[in-house]
């Protein structure tokens, strides 16, 4: 059973149900009715035509649920009129599947939640495994989420904006159970690239693949948190990088600059260095600017200090970061690390061991707790 | 999405301000509190933002490892109640400022004389596992 195909055929299936006429919490169900179906049948009686199957089955299960629904009977009469079921061209349906998962009225977690169901195929069980709620938690979170869409119509062309953000939220987000969050997010994003030509798109798929493709490098294996500098290079994932600084490449070529193609920029630059001493850091300040104007983002700024005292040296990144609000998030740990760079350890010690208080998770407060005991020791 | 934890302890916190023992409410002011934090639990579960929730008894008792091939040391409990932590619960929520919201709610439960107790309530973040991507 080839599960990642029957999970790259769902939306296309949910996609055809909902413009038919189907209501997407019904049309939802009567695919996830097929899927149990193709689960049980295909390995014995493989369809030549799996789409085909699964949106014929899908759609007789829904027809078999709205019959069964006799306060519908209006409403049954309407769908009986619908074309015959059978193979159709996905791409459009499924992008509007995309735009209703990601829809302005829901929250984050829903938006995300409902994009992993129906858009990923993924079970209840395995979005709450990775998001460590309780399943029934997370089936709640799905249900409203369909709830809310529910009277949203279908034809209308949703924000790619939006899009984007749910994708990039699940690329973002911590994982454990059976499903790597990541790499969901890039085999979405890389589905919807094919069905949406825009090269935002584009950038946040350079993006993924290029973080991604340095993911084995980032924790060492007692799950400590190795930084940029002290990276194995020679375990990144060569075609990964090749792969997203080509989508990159082509996207920057249209001339039409956002922010993730940006963040791709800066991504590429580390990617491309041979060593960490290798790195453009004038090229990197150069695309912050970018950033900077495009988003605005304090973020942005404090990321921004970092390289420049890469780029001009630790005054000049602690003048950078001097002008920024000193409660942003990492402020104290980035300012650690230039006063360090300056050869003020006592600074550098009291600010680390600040930072560590400070962080945000496990692996950063630990790795910041390291490096003020490692100056605390050097001093005495 | 972040997970949040709801501490109900008494430790070094200002008193709540309807802060008479709940021995000295009557049946009914406690059959309410119960039942407003129940519902508070259930609205939770409906909105997809409830973990866990859990009610600690009031006494705890002190461990310690007491050296190679000795049971360990224990000691308590201590009538000392000034740090009593009644009970928790967690939440999964899309913002910090959701996350007071609703502990304001839980604030609120009714206490003697069927008005809210004003208790007061930890907020505390979970550290995430996984740090975040941008480096």
């Amino acid at each position: 059973m080839d599960e990642a195909l029957l999970r790259s055929l769902t939306p296309a299936a949910l996609g055809i149900l909902v413009r038919r006429g189907a209501d997407f919490a019904a049309a939802e169900d009567a695919v996830q009715d097929a899927l149990v179906e193709a689960i049980r049948v295909w390995p014995g009686d493989p369809p030549r035509d799996p789409k085909g199957w699964l949106v014929t089955v899908a759609w007789r299960k829904f027809l078999d649920a709205t019959r069964a629904d006799t306060a519908r009977r209006r409403r049954e009469d309407r769908v009986d009129e619908e074309p015959a079921p059978g193979p159709a061209s996905s791409v459009d349906d499924t992008l509007q599947l995309y735009f209703l998962c990601a829809h302005p009225s829901l929250t984050p977690s829903s938006a995300v939640a409902l994009t992993l169901r129906a858009v990923g195929g993924l079970t209840t069980r395995q979005i709450a495994q990775a998001y460590l709620v309780p399943e029934a938690t997370m089936a709640q979170r799905i249900s409203r989420a369909k709830r809310t869409v529910a009277g949203v119509r279908f034809d209308q062309p949703g924000d790619v904006a939006t899009v984007l953000r749910v994708l990039y939220l699940v690329f973002n987000e911590g994982y454990s159970g059976d499903v790597d969050l990541a790499a969901e997010a890039i085999r979405l994003t890389r589905q919807l690239a094919t069905a949406i030509d825009h090269p935002e798109v584009a950038g946040l798929l350079a993006l993924m693949l290029l973080h991604h493709a340095r993911r084995a490098t980032r924790i060492a294996p007692d799950g400590s948190l190795v930084p940029l500098a002290e990276q194995d290079r020679g375990r990144w994932d060569t075609a990964s990088i090749a792969e997203g600084v080509e989508i990159l490449q082509a996207a920057l070529a249209r001339d039409r600059l956002g922010e993730f193609q940006a963040q791709a920029a800066i991504a590429a630059l580390h990617a491309d260095a041979p060593t960490a001493e290798e790195t453009d850091w004038v090229q990197i300040v150069e695309w912050y600017d970018e950033l900077v104007r495009l988003t605005g983002s304090p973020i942005v700024r404090l990321n921004r200090a970092v390289a420049v005292g890469e780029a001009d040296g630790p005054r000049a990144g602690l003048a950078a970061l001097a002008e920024l609000d000193d409660s942003l998030p990492r402020h104290t740990a980035v300012a650690a690390y230039l006063h360090e760079r300056d050869g003020d350890v006592a600074t550098a010690a009291r600010l680390y061991a600040d930072a560590a208080r400070k962080a945000p998770n496990l692996a950063e407060r630990d790795y910041l707790t390291r490096q003020a005991a490692r100056l605390n020791t050097r001093r005495t | 999405m972040a997970k949040y934890l709801l501490l109900k302890h008494y430790r070094g916190a200002p008193e709540a301000v309807n802060c008479e023992p709940m021995d000295q409410w009557t049946p009914e002011e406690i059959s309410a509190h119960v039942k407003y934090m129940q519902d508070f639990a259930a609205r939770l579960e409906e909105t997809g933002e409830f973990v866990d929730a859990q009610a600690l008894a009031p006494e705890g008792t002190f461990v310690r490892y007491d050296g190679e091939g000795r049971p360990p040391v224990t000691d308590g409990p201590f009538a000392e109640t000034k740090d009593l932590i009644a009970g928790w619960m967690v939440i999964d929520v899309d913002s910090y400022e959701r996350a007071v919201e609703l502990a304001g709610e839980l604030s609120a439960a009714p206490g003697a004389g069927g008005k809210p107790i004003h208790e007061w309530l930890e907020l505390r973040p979970f550290l995430r596992h996984e740090p975040a991507v941008t480096e």
